[in-house]
């Protein structure tokens, strides 16, 4: 299987210029870069699902031109999205032979045939359960039955392992290598270099939209040369700031209990104390209440039980803007969503807080708003086109730098941000962390939920970890030992019932 | 009330459910592929009056039923490409289509208006059955369209749930871009859906003129394209539930005229509601249960498909 000289053009953006990559059969291949390196394009060029607008795709020597996602198909190809493509109120059973069944469904037959498909691969799945009711690891499972039922020769994981806990991670693994032997050729993209290290035989990096380096074997290389080929210069490796005097506790939550979206308990008697002048820093595989405790304390969520105190007063339960006004910053982690509305102007998104302060009467001072946003754009460094244009234009991370600047320009005293450096580029991680120093440096508590050990690891005073709802351990960041810290979060550390 | 009033009072519910099935099964195949087609109303009335002008015309009914479906399918369509192809707003275009296609009938009718039926569809005379008690004249002196609603229904169900045209119909419904990954033209699915959405609602209309109230009056759908609306919500996008709602709803169409005569003082026009309170109480019951499984509507219903959007 072969790629070459692929360009794809997005509006505003190049994602791949020019990028290659070569995969033998029977092999898993790793294709790494940092976040925007154009791994996803590239894989999406070759599934089908996007047009390149140059270079040539191959399988078996035969070049292909593919419009559509079937075409891929057809040649072999089959792809595990980020965001699984599956129906939800489907079985798994519908959904796997979605791409090819027969003409006539018999319920029991295919049912039988996926079972025995799943079993062969090592895959446990239950072929009658709808797919809504299941884990996320059970949905991947499905997406690459999927791929299987197909009879895909090629496989293109896109980061199968972010929604995996370690232990489910490392069941791929031994999946993927089955596959492997039995002929197939897995492409596995990844940023987590452990995982490459592990159980890749090759490697392709990609830096922005090129390949840097093809094929390289994992058997000659090491995590250490992977990781400047990605970055470019040698790692990048964020320093750890210095201590900075703690003052009184700004931000206590006590017993706190709330329940999730699907009505089932997601916090259970959180308890944390984060006082001025300190980072205090949340780990957790996701999905284990993190999500909710940074909703509830924001107002965004209610809670069953317990109580937030903000610098000493009861603010269990009161609306966002009055934990606002009482000196909360919130950098939620969809920022899309929840943080900004991308069809508003980049000044209207920067006084979304604060519009009550720019107007004169009824009506909002235009002079008055966009004196704020130049503020925050210049403060903050955002780097943006004219600021009454839709704010949607912005790339990731500036974006993030409106959003992180809109918060902390008005100096809270506690900055709540979840998963604030996800998905943006080097540069991007480096702004927001600084920022995040800075809040810390002018005496504000700041919680800090992350999915990046390292990023938790270098910056905060204090380190928690959730696991089911509840905070199973602290530690000092300085003396840690990460394997400590890794069992906590899938909840094998000593003394944490599960 | 007497014996021969409730026979006709039961025989009226599945006329008038026979009728509300077809159109709502159009419906519920549209909106199993994901489009809502609010225009039902506008394109029975179509199908009414092209129904009734082919019949007055060359005095075949089939050919007059044919004609009826085309020119549902073909209202329906219209729909289709702004909303399927164009990715325009759904329910703006479904209410356009509905304004369209009453007022397009009502012009095509002008000259059709209070003359008598080129041809009827008359009641199928089946040996044996038609003539049991009770049973014979509400189950088996009706129209062909009656049966034929029953056989739709059999035919879209298994189409829809053992069939890999209807997997992949139900797919683009519920997730638009994994129907796509797995290969599938989301458009092409949801274009035929729609047709053979409006295709039944012309059916229906077909089924007023040619043989339920066999004239033609600028108005004549009175509402019903509605309350099959209504009636694919009611039915929880299920056929079977679905046609179980058509004879309930049906009985209140066919009561309403009925409640005079047989002396019950309750308001006609409070019958009439009763169709959408009843749905308005399984949106509520539907609601409640979402808490913790999902809606049976179909996931992306309302949702436009583009690909490559990022």
């Amino acid at each position: 299987m072969e790629l070459s000289g692929i360009w794809k053009r997005f509006p505003g953006v190049v994602a791949n210029a020019g990028a290659s990559l070569t995969v033998r059969t029977g092999s898993i291949h790793a294709v790494l870069g940092e976040n925007g390196a154009g791994k996803s394009t590239l894989m999406n060029v070759l599934a089908g699902v996007y047009r390149p607008d140059e270079g040539v795709v191959s399988v078996e020597g035969i070049e292909h031109r593919f419009r559509a996602p079937a075409d891929a198909l057809t040649a072999g190809i089959g792809m595990v999205h980020q965001e699984f493509r599956l129906v939800p109120s489907f079985t798994v059973a519908e959904n796997v032979v979605l791409g090819a069944a027969s003409r006539i469904l018999r319920r029991q037959a295919i049912e039988d045939e996926v079972a025995e498909l799943a079993e062969r691969f090592g895959l446990a799945t239950q072929p009658d359960h709808p797919v809504w009711q299941l884990s996320m690891g059970e949905r991947q499972r499905v997406e690459i039955l999927k791929a299987l039922w197909r009879d895909a020769r090629i496989l293109i994981l896109d980061e199968p392992t972010a929604v995996l806990t370690p232990a489910e991670a490392d069941e791929l693994g031994v999946v993927l290598r089955k596959m492997a032997d039995a002929g197939r050729s897995v492409i596995f993209i990844s940023h987590k270099l452990h995982e490459v290290t592990g159980f890749c035989d090759e490697a392709t990096v990609l830096r922005g939209g090129r390949t840097v380096a093809a094929s390289l074997r994992v058997a000659d290389t090491d995590a250490g040369e992977l990781a400047s080929l990605m970055v470019g210069s040698s790692p990048m490796t964020t320093e750890r700031p210095p201590p900075h005097p703690v003052g009184d506790a700004l931000l206590e939550v006590t017993g706190l209990c709330a329940l999730g979206d699907r009505g089932l308990p997601a916090l259970e008697s959180v308890d944390l104390k984060v006082r001025a002048g300190e980072i205090v820093g949340i780990a957790g595989v996701a999905g284990n209440g993190q999500r909710e405790l940074c909703q509830v304390i924001a107002g965004l969520r209610e809670s069953t039980a317990g109580t937030v105190r903000l610098a000493g007063q009861d603010m269990t339960g009161v609306s966002p803007r009055r934990l606002f006004e009482a000196g909360l910053g919130y950098i939620p982690e969809d920022r899309l969503g929840v943080g900004l509305a991308p069809r508003l102007s980049v000044i209207d998104n920067s006084i979304l807080r604060t519009y009550g302060e720019h107007r004169r009467g009824p009506f909002i001072v235009s002079d008055l708003a966009e004196a704020h946003c130049v503020d925050i754009v210049e403060r903050f460094g955002v780097r943006t086109g004219p600021l009454d244009e839709p704010m949607a234009g912005l790339s990731g991370g500036n974006l993030q730098r409106l959003l992180v600047g809109r918060e902390l320009s008005g100096r809270p005293r506690v900055v709540v941000a979840a998963q604030p450096t996800r998905g943006l580029d080097v540069q991007g991680v480096k702004a927001i962390q600084d920022l995040l120093v800075e809040a810390r440096e002018a005496g504000a508590a700041v919680l800090l939920v992350s999915e990046d050990l390292d990023e938790l690891l270098t910056l905060t005073d204090r380190l928690l970890v959730m696991h089911d709802g509840i905070v199973v351990g602290e530690f000092d960041p300085i003396t840690a030992v990460r394997s400590d810290i890794g069992e906590a979060m899938i909840g094998y550390a000593a003394g944490v019932g599960t | 009330m007497n014996e021969a009033s409730l026979i006709g009072l039961c025989a009226a519910s599945v006329s008038f459910g026979a009728l509300l099935y077809l159109a709502a099964l159009g419906e519920m195949v549209s909106e199993k592929a994901g489009i809502l087609n609010l225009g039902v109303e506008g394109m029975m009335a179509m199908g009414a009056v092209t129904g009734f002008m082919t019949a007055l015309e060359f005095g075949n009914p089939w050919l007059a039923l044919a004609v009826a479906v085309a020119a549902g399918a073909l209202t329906a369509l219209l729909h289709g490409w702004f909303t399927v192809v164009l990715g325009a707003e759904q329910v703006v275009s479904g209410l356009s289509l509905t304004i369209l296609g009453l007022g397009l009938a009502a012009y095509l009718g002008k000259n059709a208006v209070g003359r008598p039926p080129g041809a009827v569809l008359a009641p199928v005379d089946w040996p044996v059955l038609s003539d049991i008690r009770w049973i014979g004249p509400v189950l088996f002196q009706q129209s062909p369209m009656v049966y034929l609603s029953v056989l739709v229904g059999v035919v879209v169900w298994f189409i829809l749930s053992r069939t890999r045209t209807g997997l992949a119909l139900r797919a683009a419904g519920e997730s638009a871009s994994t129907a796509d990954a797995a290969g599938h033209s989301v458009v092409g699915l949801r274009l035929a859906a729609v047709a053979v959405g409006g295709g039944l609602a012309g059916a229906s209309g077909a089924y007023l003129t040619l043989s339920l109230t066999p004239q033609w009056a600028e108005g004549i759908t009175a509402g019903r394209g509605w309350i099959a609306v209504a009636l694919v919500i009611f039915g929880a996008w299920k056929p079977g539930r679905v046609a179980l709602g058509a004879l309930l709803f049906g009985g209140t169409l066919a009561l309403k005229t009925r409640l005079q005569t047989f002396g019950v003082d309750f308001s006609p026009i409070l019958l009439s509601m009763l169709p959408y309170l009843l749905t308005i109480g399984v949106l509520v019951a539907i609601s409640i249960r979402a808490r913790n499984r999902p809606s049976p509507a179909p996931a992306s219903l309302g949702i436009a498909y583009r690909r490559e959007e990022r």
